[in-house]
């Protein structure tokens, strides 16, 4: 069977990528993350949220080497290439926030300084109108 | 109203693949399109028609089949999470066809709805 | 918007992230494991009833029953709904966020 096609010209939408999950333990993060990488390419807006232990998802300094799994963490420098081109390009009308939640944040004792990316720490009222004003919630 | 449904689990560890279904016969009664359901994670193995379950169980990959077959709901299996997992063009069952992650970004353009399942 | 839960409170926190992260006035419906979460009497009641003045709540019957729990033994203000109400509620708050 082809692929349906739906009608998608000219569509804009704000996609919003719920990270929940800490990274390794299971592939959430990993599969997420090639959602997002994906959303680029259709030039769509994205909010990337870390929440709850997602924030561990961009903690400095993973080092998977002695598990023997695929470390991820360098992709997360391509998330932050595709907002800083949205950032810059002026006829690229895409938006990209990399966000992640101070109560999660603060209650497994990190701070910003803690991540590998630079992000916009919003309170959790803040985050629910992000939430509320998005079109598409993809969560892991 | 237009349906695009995310599918995050495989059919014997989590309810997520049953509930899916459930929604998506509800609302194709209710006279919704159900536009796309997109399988991803080990959401691929409801596609596996070497799948067996026992003869008191329900076969979910059969009624998603029938789901595509009987209503023309678009059934896509991501390629890369297939891949991992082995679940490739040789063993996809009837109405289940591969297709990339695109596909689900597309779901979410072009549906009024993106609803997903998983655990 | 409508917030969908599908794990017990007493397993894990979805449900906190969730009343933490819904607006006041979006919509809260509680599916598989979630509809735990929908018995009065329980350690963990007090969360939903803290959460029916701001949020109106619902419970998926199917996964009641499932369960063996008694649709009467619910948290005053839960409405109980089936799969087409599931659909209708997606239809009626739009983004639909699932707490997984």
């Amino acid at each position: 069977m082809a692929d349906t096609e739906l009608e998608i010209e000219g569509v804009m939408k704000t996609f919003t990528f719920m990270n929940r999950k800490a990274p390794y333990g299971t592939i959430y993060a990993l599969e997420v993350l090639e959602t997002v990488l994906i959303t680029a390419a259709f030039e769509q807006h994205a909010n990337i949220v870390f929440v709850d232990d997602g924030v561990y998802q961009i903690k400095k300094g993973h080092d998977t080497g002695a598990i023997n799994m695929k470390n991820f963490s360098p992709t997360f420098g391509i998330v932050e290439m595709e907002k800083e081109d949205a950032d810059e390009d002026e006829d690229m009308d895409m938006v990209w926030r990399i966000i992640v939640e101070k109560e999660s944040m603060e209650a497994r004792g990190l701070t910003k300084d803690d991540f590998k990316l630079d992000v916009e720490i919003l309170t959790s009222a803040e985050l629910a109108d992000v939430l509320d004003a998005s079109d598409c919630i993809i969560s892991g | 109203m237009k349906f695009g449904i995310l599918v995050n689990e495989g059919p014997f560890t989590h309810q997520a693949s049953d509930t899916a279904y459930h929604f998506c016969k509800a609302a194709i009664e209710k006279g919704h399109e159900v536009s796309r359901v997109f399988f991803y994670f080990d959401g691929v193995n409801n596609a596996n028609k070497l799948s067996e379950p026992q003869s008191d169980d329900r076969n979910i990959v059969k009624l998603w089949s029938e789901l595509a077959t009987e209503k023309g709901v678009d059934l896509v299996v991501c390629v890369a999470a297939g891949m991992r997992r082995g679940i490739k063009e040789e063993n996809i069952a009837e109405g289940f066809h591969i297709s990339g992650l695109g596909q689900l970004v597309e779901a979410g353009m072009g549906c009024d709805r993106l609803v997903m399942f998983g655990d | 918007m409508l917030h969908t839960v599908n794990k017990s409170p007493f397993d894990r926190n979805s449900l906190d992230s969730c009343l933490r992260l819904a607006k006041k006035g979006s919509a809260i419906l509680l599916i598989e494991d979630g509809v735990i979460a929908a018995m009065s009497g329980t350690a963990e009641s007090s969360k939903l009833e803290g959460a029916l003045a701001d949020h109106s709540v619902f419970v998926l019957g199917p996964d009641l029953q499932a369960r063996g729990l008694d649709a009467s033994k619910l948290i005053e203000g839960i409405s109980v709904v089936d799969y087409g109400g599931f659909v209708d509620l997606t239809v009626e708050h739009g983004t639909v966020q699932s707490w997984l």
